[in-house]
């Protein structure tokens, strides 16, 4: 009885809470775990630590060159999907107009449609348009992918932003662009490389859509994929694995704190979705 | 801007209501969203339109035929291996989404209910493994399910199976477990965003009328969850019953789902129209499964009143 009475008054959330976090580190966890194992194959019990996994890194050309088409991606996926999210962003937390719920929708809609359509769709009509597929296209589609993220990091900097500031830099007579430029942009900076920081990551770890969209030349994501065919070349790909799962952390953890001072600095709080 | 409008143009319309009407908010808002609403109409809208149009089409070898054809749709619907793999991918998608949102819902209360000064830690502590690259999540659980794996391994240390089993990867639940991991974050912050909005005085008058925990819960706290849990099932079952990689990393023969036989018609098979037809059905019946699901759970809600 007293034991249906404790679940009945959640006493067992906490331990609950501890447990789901596990289940969701625990896997991933792994990736390093066995990426410092002398063993060839990833298995318990460790046979021994070792560092030559990540020394072979530096010595493979086709890795270097993934790691290289990555960077280029990122960069301009990740400036281009701001921009066109800072525009859309603003726009929708500036003004009221018809239609303004229909177009934000459609813009956030790659988030919830299955990847692999939006991929092929994409294919598709730049086959038809005679578009060579490069890294260029890759960048198109990741874009696309990468404009919700943005739009929900920005619009929850700009939300709450005091438009009073603006009018009033207006009227002691700074131009347009003067007023963007030293009243808008300071506040909203933060959440602008936050921004670009959360689309760089996306992009970084994006397989899909690199994996329809690129010719011949292969992101990291696509390299680790080939590799994945070779049972003896796991280990490697762990320890690749590593460098770039700590790169999305450490570039996520930057982007959060970020966004929460921008946020803090509009007055409003919440999370990446809230 | 009003560099124009002084080019005396033949419908010629006065300075000062055309500056009016530029300054308008309605023009000057959509005016900003243009370049990014144009963006997702080009890449976004007109592709989904060009994949409906080639589902009509038919192609020989090279080149694509043009006259109107329901043979695609006729061949997607009732071969026997596009059926199977649709039906497959609607129950793991199904599966997925039940599981992760049962799963999320107690962590989203505890977060919300519970997590005091810490909530956006707690938010960060669990959305962060969903920012590493989805490839290497999966790719960790090939590791963990694998025949020399860790769960085989660790199993035959502590003495408990003699020899690795085969059961737990290449198959439909190894892809079931990898997709309610990928997918937990996603089903928690919807969940919790709603479970934000339900006013707490209400669970307390629920409490002073002489409703135990038990029954406040579930008549007031959960059905004004609903709207959460709603978008937290939509948000896991349609992206997931297009899964590409976890099928093909750890699904084997009896896992793989329709987004490989999709990926196939525009590889290997080189039949783009059959491809089209095949990625139209699936949106459609996972659109009616997800019409199906609100309709369910918004009944649920009504009964709990």
């Amino acid at each position: 009885m007293t034991a249906v009475r404790r679940f009945l008054s959640g006493g067992w959330l906490p331990s609950y809470a501890f447990l789901y976090v596990l289940f969701l580190y625990l896997p991933v966890i792994f990736l390093p775990i066995f990426s410092i194992n002398t063993a060839a194959t990833p298995k318990f019990p460790l046979s021994g630590f070792t560092l030559h996994w990540y020394e072979d890194l530096p010595r493979t050309p086709a890795l270097l060159d993934a790691a290289w088409n990555s960077l280029i991606v990122g960069v301009s996926a990740a400036v281009l999907s701001t921009v066109l999210g800072i525009l859309a962003a603003r726009s929708i937390t500036r003004y009221r107009y018809p239609g303004r719920r229909t177009i934000n929708g459609l813009i956030m809609a790659p988030l919830v449609l299955p990847e692999v359509i939006v991929a092929i769709s994409m294919l598709l009509v730049m086959l038809q348009l005679g578009l060579s597929l490069s890294l260029f296209t890759v960048v198109l589609g990741h874009v696309l992918v990468c404009i919700p993220y943005s739009m929900t990091v920005l619009t929850s900097g700009f939300e709450g932003f005091d438009r009073s500031l603006e009018e009033a830099s207006a009227d002691l007579g700074e131009s347009a662009f003067g007023t963007f430029r030293r009243v808008t942009l300071p506040m909203v900076a933060p959440a602008i490389i936050s921004s670009l920081l959360v689309c760089f990551t996306i992009s970084l770890d994006e397989f899909i859509i690199a994996f329809f969209l690129t010719g011949t030349e292969a992101t990291l994501p696509i390299y680790i994929w080939g590799q994945l065919r070779f049972a003896a070349k796991l280990p490697g790909v762990l320890a690749l694995g590593t460098l770039l799962l700590v790169a999305s952390f450490l570039l996520m953890t930057i982007a959060e704190i970020l966004r929460r001072r921008a946020a803090r600095r509009t007055q409003n709080e919440g999370g990446l979705y809230a | 801007m009003t560099a124009a409008a002084e080019g005396s143009p033949p419908w010629r319309m006065t300075r000062a209501r055309r500056n009016a009407l530029l300054q308008s908010e309605p023009v000057q808002g959509l005016a900003l969203i243009s370049p990014t609403f144009l963006y997702a109409l080009i890449l976004l809208v007109l592709p989904i339109l060009v994949v409906i149009a080639h589902s009509f089409w038919t192609q020989n070898y090279l080149t694509i035929d043009r006259t109107f054809t329901l043979e695609n749709y006729r061949i997607a619907l009732t071969e026997p291996i596009y059926r199977d793999l649709l039906w497959r991918s609607l129950y793991i998608s199904l599966t997925v989404s039940l599981f992760t949102v049962i799963l999320a819902y107690p962590i989203a209360y505890f977060i919300s209910f519970h997590g005091g000064r810490h909530k956006s830690l707690w938010l960060f502590l669990i959305t962060i493994p969903f920012w590493t690259s989805y490839l290497l999540r999966v790719m960790s659980w090939k590791v963990i399910l694998g025949y020399n794996g860790v769960l085989n391994s660790g199993l035959m240390g502590l003495g408990i199976i003699d020899e690795p089993s085969t059961a737990l990867l290449y198959n439909s639940s190894a892809v079931i477990i990898t997709l309610t991991h990928a997918w937990a974050a996603f089903a928690i912050l919807p969940i919790f965003v709603s479970l934000e909005k339900v006013d707490r005085t209400l669970v307390e008058a629920a409490t002073d009328l002489g409703d135990g925990p038990l029954r406040s819960f579930l008549r007031v706290t959960l059905p004004l969850s609903a709207p959460g849990v709603i978008s937290a099932a939509l948000i896991v079952m349609i992206p997931t019953v297009g899964d590409y990689v976890t099928p093909k990393l750890v699904g084997g023969k009896d896992g793989v789902m329709i987004a490989n036989a999709i990926q196939a018609q525009f590889g290997k098979a080189s039949n783009w129209p059959l491809g089209a037809a095949l990625s139209v059905t699936t949106m459609l019946i996972v659109t009616l499964m997800a019409g199906a699901t609100v309709l369910i759970i918004r009944a649920l809600q009504r009964l709990a009143r």
